[in-house]
């Protein structure tokens, strides 16, 4: 590690630590409806809108009916992104007079942008149509978050409220993520990456003649825009192939700086938001804190491993450690203009946030530095986590954490005042386990199941032949997918074939069960939390605002998924790296034809 | 009862809540409770009983598969035999382990109902009939039917007493020799079916058809048979059937996982069935689901050592979630009378004078007042009570007009009592009532004591200051409830200059004064409106609505059947102060359950390090760097890591049984040191744990 990488992650932490309280003091506001100084310039927007869909803002829901007004949006928005793709041959907007995408490929899609996840398995100069990419895909960068930035905000309304039988309004909460946060902060922001050098512009590809004389095609469009949300919405899916890597993307080191700040702005702004509105600002620093330990001792792992790189090549003669003029370290798959610092970090925010946007491989990162990443994704997206998710995935864990150890004090488990009962363990549980299953079940299904050579499922035949790699670094590519589609991540190890019908199917399987089988059981605790009395706090009362707790949710939080995913991690990358120290390597499986997704 | 203690109120070392010496106690692990237990370990392996507990079944299937697996590989002579039956021999043993600490819990129990059953003998009854007695089985007494009950008979049934008075020695309920009065109307009728009259008759009005007699309920409860899981058991359950869950989402798993290691390295082996099975039950949280129930049958059996009687678990663990106790002030927080704790003269009157007086005065004096003035004069001044016969006195009693007492000898008046009527007497005869004695009475009321004038005709000699003495102790156990984060209210039918001057002294958080059951009634449902949980004690008639809405209601044996019937938990001995320790073991029961589980998860971290190596020892030997405790082979760390977890719960069998141990402190500072000890120790235990078993293998050649 260097000085000049330490001392740009603690700015980076610093600075965020700086915005949580204003922008969660806004949210606060924006929520509650109170008035704020923007409200002169977007309430008539919010009252339009309102009065175009016919909504009574007014009009509160019980939880089952936020729940099915999530669902329904959801599922429409899902089947007419599924719609658009598979007839947009005959729909304007397609100059290249591309042909349908196939049935599992539009499924996989249409799914991976419902759920927050941008999971790629499409190329898309060669798949989607102009109209797709923006009816069908930019749409739910903001719809995804805003539907995220809901629930996140119902399930802070079931603690903060007693004796209450609704949790708000859907629609009117969605709403008001739109107007209030998502697309004001998205034009701010495009208009500062502009600044930076990051292109928006309809102008044809550029056909440049390069220095060897060959002619390059550099493809053009309207960038900024589509990025900050990628990274504000915590989507991920980059306007280019290369992601941020690509300096149209992400010009300078600033706008590098910027745009992982944008990932986490949200979710740290929202603890401070669940903070106010519980009426107690210690409970949300506290988790706060706790996802702030997980932060850092990420980034202290993946760090450090980056930058001693791989022995096997200091053994053969290979200078690893960093000068002046060369940064030392594994630097294969990462941006010369990043350095390992601030790929190490993107990596580890990237992967805590359920964003799933890359500025380096993290298929080339060293076994250690790129288990962080998977361990981040299997520990369910609650260090800061998704839009809202990252906050109630985060609050299930400080359920569980009161449950265990709040019998220890001597009194029925209480969290905010509620007491902790059948139906809030019950919820959290199934959240839980839906999750194991789903990573677990479908990485069991990925890295053994066979199918005939060419034929429909899978083509390759048997699926460890869409592998790029051999070895336990092939393990980790299926757990990595699996892991990412579940946790609604997106990024991947890469090194995988993933688009065809089995992977496709199973992908999105994944990415439904990881985002609703999530938000509907912690909908529904929240909904019986609101209507529980609230119990007055004593010396009795298990304290849930101090260092104590904090540790404790930490420790929970890493026991719980240490215990679940260790047998798996052993046989991936941690098993990786005992081999790497032992200097044992494998050979590359070359898949001719693969194309990454 | 075999043994039987007398009544004693407050524990001996204040720093406890919950007093060492426990009624009816028996030793931990009785001999034939241990025999018995033994048997019924094995009674309990039946799948129907086994799948109550989801956590323990798994593993009961486990154990089926393996030994199949063993029979397998001891047909076929394989190698691996000895290994497979050693694990398949623990597995076993895992199960029967967990089911001998739920039959030992059990076991105290069915030893207290066999007890309880010799009393229940067949008994005849003579109901009245229109006048007339016909002699009946008492099982065949309904509810409404009149019995009469004699000198030595046995009360046939539960009911009222409403004719006659009579000692009743009820020694078979409450374990207490002493008997006690029973009387027709008032607090003081209820009487109790299988218990005796010793002296006298009385007619009593049977409430309880035969089978749901309080001795009939007792049985049940102390026998568990009725025995429902709590809330809180419920919830837990769930959180250890689904680790138990993803648990077996990891290992089932990790079979393909490793089918894809082998294949693709080309070396190894996928791990066996037997091996798989020994990782699943290694970390599926057995220590925890294997006590469960025997933790709650205990603190229920730990509450009925201190000869309560606690109708259902829920109730227990509600003890513990409590944040207000309503306590009556009368025989709870004070003795219950009136006690003398100064003499103080007026004018030129002599202390030892005015002492002299009073306990003359009161020698006839049958009242715990008056008593406590001759003690009280005997302390202070030396001043033996005396033979007044030679003297000629002639004692005036107390009544409700004169509102004083007192005695003539050798010519003297003396009278003491309520200022306004002893003043009057002195100016009756001619005295005057000096300005002094009126401040000195004021003051004493403003204090909360009772003032009680002294004069010898017309001359005042000073007053007697009584005062309700607060039980020793109880300042200490209320800053400990305090510090618990339970507020503590008294409630008493004084004025509120009296009841805020007792508070202050007893140090209660907040009084009820001149309190009617309607004032105790709104109190409950304001504070549950506040979300509070609420407790309180009871024993007449019309505390029945209140004890029936708190949440914790212990009435007292002495009491009225139907406050027995609306409390949810009977104090045997009726002592009101239990209250405060049935709390704090309700709030044991609660530690135990979170240790245990805290522990029982931490415990996996090693399991871990012991199996994951020792399973791809072939297929990946780098991952040996893993092998921290340094095992000695494959098979050892496998089997190591089975016998751990398997001795571990009858090691923690005491714990569970007689609850972690408890000292009232704040929520923060339990969490604290729960932690470090179930916590952190849990994670740190089975390391050296596991080693020193994989060595004691190698010893004896086993693996």
């Amino acid at each position: 590690m260097t000085a000049n990488g330490i001392f740009q992650i603690a700015l980076y932490f610093l600075v965020l630590l700086a915005l949580t309280k204003p922008l969660g003091l806004y949210m606060t506001k924006v929520f509650q409806g109170e008035r704020t100084w923007v409200h002169r310039l977007l309430r008539p927007f919010e009252v339009a809108l309102y009065k175009l869909c016919g909504i009574d803002e007014t009009a509160e829901q019980h939880w089952t009916r936020y729940a099915g007004g999530i669902l329904l949006f959801s599922i429409a928005t899902l089947l007419v992104t599924y719609l658009v793709q598979r007839i947009q041959q005959w729909l304007p907007w397609n100059p290249q007079g591309l042909g349908p995408a196939s049935p599992d490929l539009s499924f996989n899609t249409a799914m991976s942008f419902t759920t927050n996840t941008n999971w790629q398995s499409y190329v898309p100069e060669t798949t989607v149509s102009y109209l797709t990419q923006m009816i069908g895909l930019a749409t739910h960068n903001f719809f995804s978050a805003a539907v995220g930035l809901a629930a996140g905000i119902a399930v802070i309304r079931g603690f903060a409220r007693h004796s209450a039988k609704t949790l708000g309004n859907f629609w009117v909460d969605m709403t008001r993520s739109l107007v209030y946060v998502l697309l004001p902060l998205s034009i701010l922001g495009a208009l500062l990456l502009v600044s930076q050098g990051a292109i928006q512009n309809l102008h044809p590809y550029a056909k440049v003649a390069t220095l060897e004389g060959a002619v390059q095609t550099i493809p053009q469009g309207p960038t900024a825009s589509q990025e900050v949300i990628k990274m504000l919405g915590i989507n991920g899916g980059g306007f280019f192939n290369a992601n941020s890597a690509h300096p149209y993307e992400n010009p300078t080191p600033f706008s590098n700086f910027f745009q992982i700040l944008l990932i986490f702005i949200i979710p740290a702004g929202l603890t401070y938001t669940f903070g106010k509105m519980v009426k107690d600002t210690r409970q949300g620093w506290a988790i706060f804190a706790a996802m702030s330990i997980l932060f850092l001792a990420g980034v202290f792992v993946t760090y450090p491993a980056e930058q001693s790189g791989n022995p096997i090549l200091t053994k053969v003669g290979i200078e690893n450690t960093a000068t002046a003029t060369q940064p030392g370290g594994n630097m294969e798959g990462k941006e010369v203009r990043f350095g390992i610092a601030n790929s190490a970090l993107f990596a580890v925010i990237t992967t805590d946030a359920s964003c799933g946007a890359v500025n380096a491989m993290h298929d080339s990162f060293t076994p250690l530095g790129g288990l962080v990443p998977l361990l981040n994704i299997q520990l369910g997206e609650i260090i800061f986590g998704g839009v809202g998710s990252g906050l109630y995935g985060m609050l299930l864990f400080a359920v569980l954490s009161v449950f265990i150890a709040g019998l220890m004090v001597g009194r029925t488990p209480e969290y905010l005042c509620k007491k902790i009962e059948q139906k809030e363990v019950k919820m959290a549980m199934l959240s839980v386990l839906v999750a194991a299953l789903s990573i677990l079940g479908f990485s069991a299904l990925g890295s053994v199941s066979h199918f005939p050579k060419d034929g429909y499922i899978n083509p390759p035949g048997a699926t460890t032949a869409n592998l790029n790699n051999n070895g336990p670094h092939g393990f980790s590519e299926v757990l990595y997918a699996y892991s990412s589609g579940t946790g609604n991540n997106g990024s991947a190890f890469a090194g995988i074939n993933a688009n065809t019908p089995f992977f496709n199917t199973t992908m999105g399987l994944a990415m439904f069960a990881g985002r609703f089988l999530m938000m509907i059981p912690l909908l529904a605790m929240a909904g019986s939390l609101a209507a529980k009395k609230q119990i007055p706090v004593s010396a009795g009362t298990f304290p849930t605002h101090g260092s104590l707790f904090v540790v404790l949710l930490v420790g929970v939080v890493l026991i719980v998924g240490a215990l679940t995913y260790f047998p798996a991690l052993s046989l991936g990358p941690i098993v990786e790296h005992y081999l790497m120290q032992d200097g044992k390597l494998f050979s590359l499986l070359l898949n001719p034809g693969v194309v990454w997704g | 009862m075999p043994t039987v203690t007398e009544q004693q109120p407050i524990a001996e070392d204040v720093t406890l809540l919950i007093p060492k010496r426990a009624m009816r106690a028996r030793p931990l692990f009785d001999p034939p409770i241990v025999r018995r237990a033994i048997g019924d370990s094995f009674r309990k392996l039946h799948p129907r009983l086994m799948a109550k507990n989801p956590v323990m079944f798994v593993v009961e299937v486990g154990a089926v598969v393996t030994t199949i697996l063993c029979a397998r590989d001891l047909a076929t002579s394989a190698a691996i035999a000895g290994f497979t039956s050693q694990i398949t021999l623990w597995l076993w043993f895992t199960v029967l382990f967990a089911n001998f600490a739920e039959a030992m819990a059990e076991g105290r129990g069915k030893a207290q109902a066999d007890t309880l059953r010799k009393t229940k003998t067949e008994t005849t009854a003579r109901r009245i009939v229109g006048g007339k007695t016909e002699t009946v089985a008492a099982t065949q007494l309904r509810s409404g039917d009149v019995v009469l009950v004699e000198q030595g008979e046995i009360i046939p049934g539960d009911g009222d007493v409403i004719e006659g008075i009579a000692s009743v020695d009820e020694s078979a309920i409450t374990g207490e020799s002493a008997p006690v009065i029973r009387e027709s109307g008032g607090d003081r009728s209820a009487v109790t079916g299988g218990t005796r009259v010793l002296s006298d008759w009385i007619r009593v009005k049977i409430t309880s058809n035969p089978g749901e007699t309080f001795l009939d309920r007792m049985i049940a409860l102390v026998e568990g048979a009725q025995r429902q899981k709590t809330p809180n058991e419920i919830a837990l359950n769930i959180v250890i059937s689904g680790l138990t869950l993803i648990f077996l989402f990891a290992v089932v798993t990790l079979q393909p996982f490793a089918a894809y290691s082998v294949a693709s390295n080309g070396s190894g082996t996928v791990p066996t069935v037997t091996v798989l099975i020994s990782l699943l039950v290694c970390l599926i949280p057995t220590t925890i689901g294997g006590l469960l129930s025997a933790i709650g049958i205990a603190g229920m059996d730990r509450v009925m050592q201190h000869n309560v009687l606690a109708m259902s678990g829920k109730a227990v663990e509600a003890a513990g979630d409590v944040n207000t106790l309503l306590l009556d002030k009368t025989g709870t927080i004070t003795l219950g009378n009136r006690q003398a704790v100064e003499f103080i003269p007026v004018g030129p009157v002599e202390p030892n004078e005015l002492a002299d007086a009073a306990q003359l005065s009161s020698l006839a004096d049958e009242t715990p007042e008056g008593r406590s003035i001759v003690v009280l004069a005997k302390q202070q001044f030396n001043i033996r009570g005396r033979e007044v016969a030679e003297h000629e006195a002639h004692f005036i009693p107390f009544t409700a007009q004169t509102r004083m007492s007192g005695v003539d000898l050798d010519g003297r008046q003396i009278r003491k009592g309520a200022t306004e009527s002893v003043a009057e007497f002195v100016r009756a005869h001619g005295g005057k009532v000096p300005a002094e004695l009126l401040e000195i009475t004021e003051r004493i009321s403003r204090s909360g004591g009772t003032p009680l004038v002294v004069a010898d005709r017309s001359r005042c000699l000073g007053v007697v200051h009584l005062k309700d003495v607060v039980k020793g102790g109880m300042r200490e156990r209320f800053h400990q409830l305090r510090t618990m984060g339970i507020r503590t209210v008294m409630i008493t039918g004084d004025n509120p200059l009296t009841a805020a001057a007792i508070a202050s002294e007893a140090g209660v958080d907040d009084f009820l004064a001149q309190a009617t059951p309607k004032d105790k009634m709104d109190l409950i449902k304001k504070e549950q409106a506040g979300g509070r949980l609420v407790a309180m004690t009871g024993d007449g008639t019309n505390d029945a609505p209140a004890l029936a809405q708190a949440d914790v209601g212990l009435a007292m044996n002495t009491g009225t059947m139907a406050a027995k019937e609306a409390g949810n938990m009977v104090d045997l001995d009726s002592n009101p102060t239990k209250l405060i320790e049935v709390v704090a073991i309700g709030k044991q029961l609660l530690m135990t359950r979170g240790a245990l589980t805290t522990f029982s998860i931490a415990n996996d971290v090693a399991k871990y390090f012991a199996i994951l190596p020792a399973m791809f020892a072939a297929t990946y030997p780098a991952l040996a760097h893993l092998n921290i405790m340094g095992l000695r082979n494959p098979e050892s760390a496998v089997l190591a890591s089975v016998i751990f977890n398997a001795l571990i719960i009858i090691a923690l069998v005491p714990l569970a049984l007689r609850g972690v141990k408890y000292r009232p402190t704040s929520a923060a500072a339990l969490l604290r040191r729960n932690l470090l000890i179930y916590g952190v120790g849990g994670v740190l235990v089975p390391f050296p744990g596991i080693w020193v078993i994989d060595r004691l293998l190698g010893v004896l050649h086993l693996a």
